[in-house]
């Protein structure tokens, strides 16, 4: 036998081992994953058992480690979540529900789908289910939540998990420190004043921390709302663009300047998840933005625990200007397992649920926001005094129909409740993001996005909608 | 990954008596060695930085500037693992494992007689073969995603590991053939005319003399279509659910915009990435053979 045959049959030897080793890691792979991801089909995963997909926020976390042992114990219902960031969920909720694919039950989505869902027959109206389960208590969900949640048709389309509104986060010894106060409505022009009067009190201490991230959700959530109360709007009643109007123009000139003059550091890529951690390490003295952020500053370890005032969102023409957001449930139109998953919202979004989180987990975890009982609740009040009142009542003044000084042709206060505005309102945002780090002027961002949005206005003038 | 560039893959040669010779050191060694030192600190220090942030608390591994001396804790892990949490990562790490594995046999199994045929007994035209298994690659994969969720849909295949495997197989064959075939073209005539002298047929050929001599790219080709199936991320995210979820998905559910994230991100990707890297570590001579021996040669 020739040498490269012998030596050819020894290292035929040798292989042997790593092909048993792969073989054998092979049939685990294929005996494990028996329970795994082999099958298909919509509303799979067996009749007593539905999936939700749903955002990673902290109180889905939450919600994830508590299913198992009370919702599912005490109904049988196993709940198969896949949880996913904010921009990957909405994505793949929009592809699930737009093709009606059936694979969830349930989906996390916010008052801008839900409207624009239930118009399109994505979502499957609650009404009945509400009717029937008294326990429910829909009359303790705040109003401004079941109107943001409702459809044109006046049925209610999704179940808020928890909501927030927007106020204004400052801390009091740095204030207090430097001889100031802020008042309990401030103006704009009033915030801007402390802002520069606190700037470098501390080393490393900005004034105020503003979103600078691009997205419509990002910077665009705080500043339309500064927008609206400016007096201007992102379109008429008649659908005419006002993206370069004197009201829009002069608020976000405003925005920009304040968070470059007094603003954090990093402040174009600066969103929601950035400015909290400024204020917790004590690098911005105060912060505009989603009143749900207080469950985390006042949090057991934070540093800042005990130190954050909360006032109301500030205005400048408007009476109120705090935004109004929730993440609800809905149930998918093509889900062959609807009772289940209303029995799944029912105990979410129950009062008994939130009890279920301030007793095991904290009452600051508790997923706060829609019921009027959790303000009236004593062991969340303990906890929460601090910032309850103020949340409460930015949700309650909030007004999606009517959130600035002129009227709307779409719902939406830090949004337009219209399919285009994630688009629209995310290349605006890269322009002002742009005017925040200097590379172009606000005039110059405005003027671009003012035709980006007289497209948009064109086609809805020529539908005839309004 | 950078773990196989400290090794030098030259052939070794031998003195006229048969003892190994050292291969003579290039003038400059000096600066080329401390250019390959920079390089793999380079590559490995977002790896490094990755291990030592996923022992940190999200506080710690939240602030700027970083804090290297933070107290380390194991909380990230805590809660990859799920203790406590409700969370389960084992069925997305099966998923991604069985995906990988049986897609990668798959490849192999395909690939290994095309690269055959288009190397040691060419077909007709055989460039155009090539080419043409090159040319289904230049389509991005997101150009295709919709027809594919669609048939997915309409075949009942969606949250379906076996829809998977049948992507990833061919997303990962072109890229087989194609490595398979500088593989195999490598082997010297004279084996094979030796062989058949010996009276071994097609099969025992392909068997005993070709494939070992072709081992360490069999292991290269393997190992890159392993890496390629188990890091795939938009083809799962869009096609699976809550059974079929592969860990790339899995990962992605760490990243959150209402909180600290970075520490459990950290765990998370380690342990995501432990196969990969544990495979290129118990392959890594066959590797760096392989890929000296035909694809990037």
């Amino acid at each position: 036998m020739s040498e490269p045959v012998r030596r050819a049959r020894r290292s035929s030897r040798a292989g042997r081992r790593p092909r048993l080793a792969v073989a054998a890691a092979t049939a685990l792979a294929l005996g494990a994953s028996g329970c795994a991801g082999w099958g298909g089909g919509p509303g799979g995963g067996g009749p007593d058992s539905i999936n939700v997909l749903m955002v990673n926020n902290p109180q889905m976390v939450d919600l994830q480690q508590l299913t198992a042992a009370h919702f599912t114990a005490e109904t049988g219902i196993s709940v198969n979540f896949t949880v996913l960031p904010e921009n990957d969920v909405r994505d793949k909720i929009s592809q699930e529900f737009s093709s009606q694919a059936g694979q969830y039950d349930v989906a996390t989505l916010s008052n801008f789908e839900i409207p624009i869902y239930a118009r399109s027959g994505w979502v499957a109206p609650l009404d009945e289910y509400i009717a029937a389960d008294s326990a429910f208590d829909q009359a303790d969900v705040l109003g401004p939540m079941t109107q943001s949640l409702s459809g044109d048709d006046g049925q209610v389309y999704g179940e808020p998990f928890y909501g927030e509104s927007s106020f204004l986060m400052y801390r009091t010894d740095v204030l207090e420190a430097a001889g100031l106060t802020m008042p309990e409505n401030p103006t704009w022009q009033e915030v801007a004043d402390i802002a520069a009067a606190v700037d470098g009190v501390q080393p490393g201490m900005a004034g105020i921390c503003l979103r600078g991230q691009p997205g419509w959700g990002q910077v665009f959530a705080p500043l339309t709302t500064v927008v609206n109360t400016f007096g201007g709007t992102w379109f008429t009643e008649d659908w005419e663009a006002q993206v370069d109007d004197a009201g829009f123009v002069e608020a976000t000139e405003f925005y920009v300047d304040l968070v470059r003059e007094h603003g954090e550091t990093g402040a174009p890529q600066a969103g929601f998840t950035e400015c909290l951690n400024n204020l917790i390490q004590g690098n911005v003295a105060m912060w505009y933005d989603a009143t749900s952020a207080a469950g985390s500053l006042e949090a057991e370890g934070s540093p800042v625990k005990g130190k954050i005032g909360y006032v109301a969102a500030p205005v400048v023409e408007t009476r109120s200007s705090g935004w109004l957001y929730a993440w609800a449930w809905s149930i998918q139109q093509a889900s062959q397992k609807k009772d289940n998953a209303w029995r799944f919202i029912s105990w979410a979004s129950s009062r008994e649920y939130e009890e279920l989180v301030g007793e095991e987990l904290g009452w600051s975890r508790v997923p706060a926001g829609k019921r009027a009982s959790t303000y009236e609740n004593p062991d969340y009040l303990a906890e929460a005094a601090a910032f309850a009142e103020p949340t409460v009542e930015a949700i309650r003044s909030a007004d999606p129909e009517n959130p600035g000084v002129q009227p709307r042709p779409a719902p939406g206060i830090q949004f337009v409740g219209i399919p285009e505005f994630p688009d629209l309102g995310t290349r605006v945002s890269q322009d002002v993001s742009s005017a925040i780090a200097g590379r172009m002027t606000v005039q110059e961002a405005l003027d671009r996005g003012q035709q980006l949005a007289e497209d948009v206005g064109e086609r809805y003038r020529e539908r005839g909608t309004g | 990954m950078s773990s196989v560039t400290d090794v030098a893959p030259v052939p070794a040669t031998r003195t006229p008596e048969g003892a190994p010779r050292r291969p003579r050191k290039p003038r400059g060694g000096l600066v080329l060695g401390l250019v390959a030192w920079v390089i793999g600190i380079l590559f490995v220090l977002p790896v490094v930085w990755m291990v030592l942030t996923s022992f940190h608390s999200e506080e710690a591994a939240a602030t700027n500037p970083p804090s290297l001396l933070a107290p380390l804790t194991l909380e990230g892990y805590r809660t990859f693992f799920g203790v406590g949490t409700g969370t389960n990562p084992w069925p997305s790490l099966l998923n991604s494992l069985t995906a990988s594995l049986v897609s990668t046999l798959l490849v192999l199994v395909l690939a290994i007689p095309a690269a055959y045929a288009l190397s040691i007994r060419p077909v007709r035209k055989w460039t155009d073969v090539m080419f043409f298994f090159l040319s289904t690659r230049m389509l991005p994969v997101v150009a295709g995603i919709l027809p594919i969720y669609l048939f997915a849909q309409w075949s009942g295949l969606l949250d379906n590991i076996w829809l998977l495997i049948v992507l990833y197989t061919s997303m990962n064959l072109p890229i087989a053939v194609w490595m398979m075939r500088s593989f195999l073209a490598e082997v010297p005539v004279e084996i094979l005319e030796a062989a058949a002298m010996d009276g071994a047929g097609l099969l025992r050929t392909l068997r005993q003399v070709v494939a070992p001599i072709v081992l360490p790219g069999i292991a290269a080709t393997s190992l890159i279509c392993f890496i390629f199936s188990w890091n795939e991320l938009l083809l799962a995210r869009t096609l699976t659910g809550t059974r079929a979820l592969t860990s790339p998905v899995y990962l992605t559910g760490f990243v959150t915009s209402q909180g600290l994230f970075l520490a459990q991100m950290c765990a998370a990707a380690f342990v995501v990435s432990l196969p990969v890297l544990v495979a290129g570590f118990a392959a890594q001579d066959k590797l760096v053979q392989g890929l000296s021996l035909g694809a990037v040669k």
